[in-house]
């Protein structure tokens, strides 16, 4: 192995990424579109759920529960109507998503049982936001009636006749908000690695192929070995950049807490390219055409990491036999230690198992991408 | 055979096809060895033979003594190859391109300009060693090629068609350059489809469907007693008068050449005096009939056409 070789053809794999237009997008435009289109694009939150209310009773109380909706952040008050069929019409239509009905006997039964309904009415074509909005709707339900009855309690001085219902408290631990783009940018920062490293080299010997400079190259006595290096060195710091930016973009721009440290997320970020870019590399010795190994390429890294890894669909949800086919994702590793990494702050003693895992994939990958190409035409 | 490039009974067989049936040659220390023959005649095949690109199916191809198969990176190192596609980076400049192959050879470094601009000086690409290769006319784009194969200072030389495409004047200046590398002791083997090109090597093997049908020099090969005497005939219809005089008596051969008839006859006197009456007879009139010398084509139409009935007959 000799280390000029392999610094020469990194050398000319950069000039070469440098003056094509299709890798300079993959490395520079690619991982910026990604990260604002998925950044803001991706958002498990609902607000303004589009409401029409229907206030049967119309009284002072009623009226005080819908301003809760309408001071809510998840529900945006469209209409009120006055019958059933409105509200109906309203709803096939698509004007709204839910309807709350408020009945003509809410504050009187409130007054004399303690507690009351409200009617929601859920389009549930898109059953993710139906049952967001019904829970959202049930928690401001419920703040009101609890704070109603407080006021009633402290108003007559009487001790209340019921005793207080037991409430679970949940404390939320690493993502107090609750906010879904905090959980999910870091994985987009995993998706844009395995993208971006396999998309970049999937190019790189299906190029030498397709525009029959590959003939003279292995004509040379440069080795299998010494060309695989050096061809993936360039990819190594285009990656690396891209991971920094990438990062840079999750704290900076959309504030993303980051609680770990730049070393930890440094060298499984290491290990993660070292499998992106060696799967990206064994499809290009095996495909020799860049459309056709860029296809590939993309279809083994954008679709099982987007499906499978957790960065959008948590796997603990899945059934038993996705979940299972889950730890042969790669990024699913990746995506675990990222996501740890910047909420939970952890280190790389934490992340010993995924760490694993990866490493495990890094040797195996390594092991075939050396294998994949052989110096001969046949 | 203590040649540089020696091939004992090479066969290459991609499936059904024999695309190298049995070829044996070798080719001394210092000699440019030229081959010949229509494409898809099989040179490309024994090329990438000897620059261990493909393996043989069976024989031996030995570079320097090495048998390719063998030590295939042994090889690699002492020989410098043009492919017939041009295959250097088009995306590069011409200068990036020759440092790169400098590099992946390891010309020492301290000899690394020098040798580059040797290669420069000697491709006549001064000035332009800045330009993208791909802006290069194909003259330079072959002599880049040579530079880049001779950084290295190989002992073997392989070049496939070098000069396909390219000018003739292009055509002559590089062969010039295969001449000046050759006086230095390098061993040369170059294919070629163009017979004119015979005469620049010291000696040419004809190559016709994977075989080796003669090898010699040009002048050996113009002189091919087979031949017999050759005439030049010029008429009006070529169709209705090859197809007649293909059954002329004491004619062994007849073929289109231009817009004329080369027609090889046992006897030169007679067929003079008896082709005109002859032809004439035939409702064809010939405007001139003279003896020519054969040229290297005339010859290698005899020799296949011999391979070809000789293989009729087996």
């Amino acid at each position: 192995m000799n280390v000029r070789r392999i610094l020469a053809i990194a050398r000319k794999e950069l000039i070469q990424v440098r003056r094509d237009p299709r890798s300079l997008a993959i490395a520079l435009l690619l991982p910026l579109m990604q990260m604002f289109l998925l950044g803001y694009g991706i958002s498990l939150d609902i607000t303004n759920i589009p409401t029409c209310v229907y206030d049967q009773e119309a009284s002072q109380h009623s009226q005080a529960l819908l301003a809760r909706f309408k001071a809510s952040r998840y529900f945006g008050i469209v209409k009120s109507v006055w019958d059933y069929g409105a509200l109906r019409r309203a709803l096939d239509a698509g004007d709204c998503q839910l309807g709350i009905v408020v009945p003509w006997n809410f504050s009187l039964r409130l007054s004399t049982d303690g507690k009351s309904s409200v009617q929601a009415l859920v389009d549930a074509t898109n059953d993710n936001t139906a049952t967001l909005a019904a829970g959202y709707a049930q928690s401001v339900v419920s703040a009101y009636a609890a704070d109603d009855l407080e006021l009633r309690f402290t108003g007559t001085g009487r001790r209340l006749g019921a005793p207080q219902p037991l409430a679970v408290d949940s404390r939320v631990w690493f993502n107090e908000d609750l906010a879904s783009r905090d959980f999910i940018i870091p994985g987009l920062v995993a998706m844009i690695m395995a993208l971006v490293g396999a998309l970049l080299t999937s190019l790189t010997l299906s190029r030498e192929w397709e525009r029959g400079t590959m003939e003279l190259l292995i004509s040379t006595p440069v080795t299998s070995m010494e060309l695989m290096i050096g061809k993936l060195l360039p990819y190594f710091a285009i990656g690396m950049a891209d991971a920094a930016f990438c990062v840079a973009l999750a704290v900076g721009w959309f504030g993303v807490p980051f609680r770990g440290q730049l070393v930890t997320l440094f060298l499984t970020t290491l290990l993660f390219l070292a499998v992106v870019l060696g799967i990206g590399y064994a499809i290009s010795a095996a495909i020799r055409s860049q459309i056709g190994a860029s296809q590939v390429a993309l279809l083994l890294t954008m679709l099982p990491t987007a499906m499978l890894s957790g960065f959008s669909f948590p796997i603990d949800q899945m059934p038993a036999v996705i979940r299972a086919i889950t730890y042969v994702v790669y990024s699913r590793y990746y995506v675990t230690i990222v996501k740890a990494v910047f909420l939970k702050g952890s280190g790389l003693a934490q992340l010993a198992l995924p760490i694993a895992g990866l490493l495990i994939y890094a040797v195996v990958i390594t092991f075939v991408a050396a294998r994949a190409f052989r110096k001969s035409l046949g | 055979m203590n040649g540089q490039i020696v091939a004992e009974n090479l066969v290459k067989r991609f499936g059904e096809f024999v695309a190298v049936d049995g070829v044996s040659f070798s080719v001394s220390r210092g000699e440019i060895m030229g081959f010949i023959g229509p494409n898809g005649a099989g040179k490309s095949t024994i090329i990438r033979i000897f620059c261990g690109l493909l393996r043989p199916s069976s024989g031996v191809a030995r570079v320097a003594g090495i048998d390719v198969a063998r030590d295939p990176e042994a090889v690699r190192q002492r020989i410098g190859y043009m492919s017939q596609k041009f295959s250097l980076y088009s995306d590069l400049t011409a200068e990036e391109n020759l440092r790169f192959f400098a590099r992946i050879y390891r010309v020492p470094r301290a000899e690394l300009d020098a040798r580059i601009q040797r290669a420069v000086d000697m491709a006549g690409l001064a000035g332009h060693t800045q330009a993208l290769v791909a802006t290069l006319a194909g003259g330079w784009k072959q002599r880049l090629a040579l530079g880049c194969a001779i950084l290295h200072k190989p002992a073997i030389l392989f070049l496939d068609e070098p000069t396909s495409g390219v000018d003739p004047q292009a055509r002559r200046r590089f062969w010039e350059l295969i001449h000046a590398t050759a006086a230095q002791g390098v061993t040369v083997l170059v294919s070629t489809h163009y017979m004119d090109e015979a005469e620049y090597c010291n000696r040419i093997a004809l190559i016709n469907q994977g075989r080796l049908v003669a090898v010699g020099s040009a002048s050996e090969l113009r002189r091919n007693p087979r031949l017999g005497d050759l005439l030049l005939v010029e008429c009006a219809d070529l169709g209705r008068a090859l197809a007649a005089l293909r059954g002329a008596p004491g004619v062994r051969e007849a073929a289109v050449f231009g817009n004329t008839l080369h027609v090889s006859v046992a006897d030169k006197a007679r067929a003079l005096a008896e082709l005109p009456p002859f032809l004439r007879g035939k409702g064809i009139q010939p405007h001139r009939i003279v003896p020519i010398e054969p040229t290297l084509e005339d010859s290698f139409v005899e020799l296949v056409g011999q391979a070809a009935k000789s293989e009729a007959h087996a």
